[in-house]
């Protein structure tokens, strides 16, 4: 078999199978090991979100004051939930923490929605088309998750500046959370940077490394729980055995991983939110 | 390695988790949007409701204002008639009154001309007979010659 020749290059079963899953399509754009695109990312995240934001726009577009589709009124509720988030959360002046709440959540949750399908057969189905290595969940690469967490912290740096104004806004990075007068001032001002600058490090840190934990766990379970068939043959009685646990185990991780992209998404739009009413906020 | 079985059973868990959402999710979601869309359309139509209601009385109140206004008209019309009536009913009474007035004044006129008129012929009557009386130097007997002394005393009256 040719799939399982290759396999013999990695280094085959379970192992193999396993790494040949957790490895990305990847394109050198240098020669440096840091100019490695993983294409597969790239092009998923495109998609999700190019689908996202043409199926809202016609929605949006085709909206109306009466009563409205079931989609609209799909629409309306996650749109109305997420401004209701925003309204309790965020208390500065802004327009786009509300849409960016929205797009957050929405394009974590459709990327960390392809975790769902089961595990092989985009990757398989690629294959016919001679495409080596395929991932499907964009969260559960560490690039993706990094890039949104930047992303939505440079956003919230134009929040606080917005609000605050250069000066205070960089003035409060020696000032807070140790107010003092005088000498004291001065002292305390390194400690105050040395400190800001740990949370301005660890918020995005957190917020990627969160997101992109569970969702490479996750599929890394749903990995495993594939392996449990892996090499069976038709004619051993273990096959059926193991099947029937793959099929039990594989329901139940699926049925609770339905839980876990849905909170990882609210969990990375309430962050996003909380952050950016903490940028806006005085000290 | 072989990867046929273990596909065939992601296909399995895949559409057994569909077959869950289907079952145990996908209602909820359906009947909150079924409920706002509820919502919506009732809100509207109580909204379409009230409009009519609103346009409905207030074609009314106009009716009614302009059946107020009318009767009012009526009756301010039926005023000024009643008060030309009186006026002229007061004018008629008075010019009776007048008339009647004039026509007993003139009565007692005539009968005070009557009255006088008949007192100057007794008296004249009188003095034709003492007249008389004293020309023939005697008597005259008043019934006797009655006839004559109603003649005479006609005559001066009328004279």
């Amino acid at each position: 078999m040719r799939f399982a020749m290759r396999v013999e290059e990695t280094g085959g079963g379970m192992t193999g199978y396993i790494k040949h899953h957790l490895t990305h399509l990847t394109v050198n754009i240098g020669h440096d090991k840091l100019l490695a695109v993983h294409l597969d990312s790239v092009i998923f995240k495109a998609v999700i979100a190019l689908l996202f934001v043409v199926s809202f726009f016609f929605i949006a577009r085709r909206a109306t004051s009466g009563v409205p589709s079931k989609t609209q009124a799909a629409v309306e509720l996650l749109v109305g939930f997420v401004d209701g988030m925003v309204k309790d959360t965020f208390h500065g002046k802004s327009d786009f923490i509300a849409p960016l709440a929205l797009t957050t959540f929405c394009l974590v949750f459709l990327e960390n929605f392809m975790d769902m399908l089961p595990v092989d057969f985009l990757p398989e189905s690629a294959k016919i088309f001679g495409v080596e290595h395929l991932r499907v969940v964009a969260t559960a690469d560490i690039n993706t998750t990094v890039g949104m967490a930047l992303g939505v912290f440079l956003l919230l740096w134009y929040v606080g500046i917005k609000h605050k104004g250069v000066v205070s806004f960089f003035k409060e990075w020696f000032t807070a959370p140790f107010h003092a007068h005088g000498l004291w001032l001065i002292l305390l001002a390194p400690i105050n940077l040395l400190l800001r600058l740990i949370e301005e490090l660890v918020r995005p840190l957190s917020l990627s490394l969160r997101l992109f934990g569970n969702m490479y766990a996750g599929e890394l379970i749903f990995l495993l729980i594939a392996c449990f068939t892996l090499d069976a043959a038709l004619n051993h009685v273990s096959t059926y055995v193991m099947g029937g646990a793959q099929f039990i185990a594989g329901f139940i991780w699926t049925a609770f991983h339905i839980l876990i992209i849905t909170l990882q998404a609210f969990i990375f739009m309430t962050l996003t939110i909380v952050y950016a009413s903490m940028a806006a906020e005085r000290h | 390695m072989d990867i046929a079985i273990t596909l065939v059973i992601q296909g399995l868990v895949f559409f057994g988790v569909a077959w869950l959402v289907m079952v145990f999710i996908w209602p909820h979601i359906i009947a909150a949007i079924e409920a706002r869309q509820k919502t919506i359309a009732d809100g509207l139509d109580a909204a379409a409701k009230s409009q009519k209601e609103l346009s409905e009385a207030t074609a009314r109140s106009k009716d009614i204002l302009r059946d107020a206004r009318d009767r009012a008209a009526l009756l301010i019309e039926q005023a000024n008639k009643r008060s030309n009536e009186i006026v002229e009913e007061a004018k008629g009474t008075a010019a009776n009154e007048a008339q009647r007035l004039v026509s007993q004044a003139q009565g007692e006129v005539a009968r005070e001309t009557t009255r006088a008129r008949e007192g100057l012929r007794q008296e004249v009557g009188k003095l034709a007979l003492q007249g008389a009386s004293r020309v023939l130097g005697r008597d005259i007997d008043s019934n006797t010659h009655a006839d004559l002394l109603d003649q005479l005393a006609a005559e001066v009256a009328r004279g």
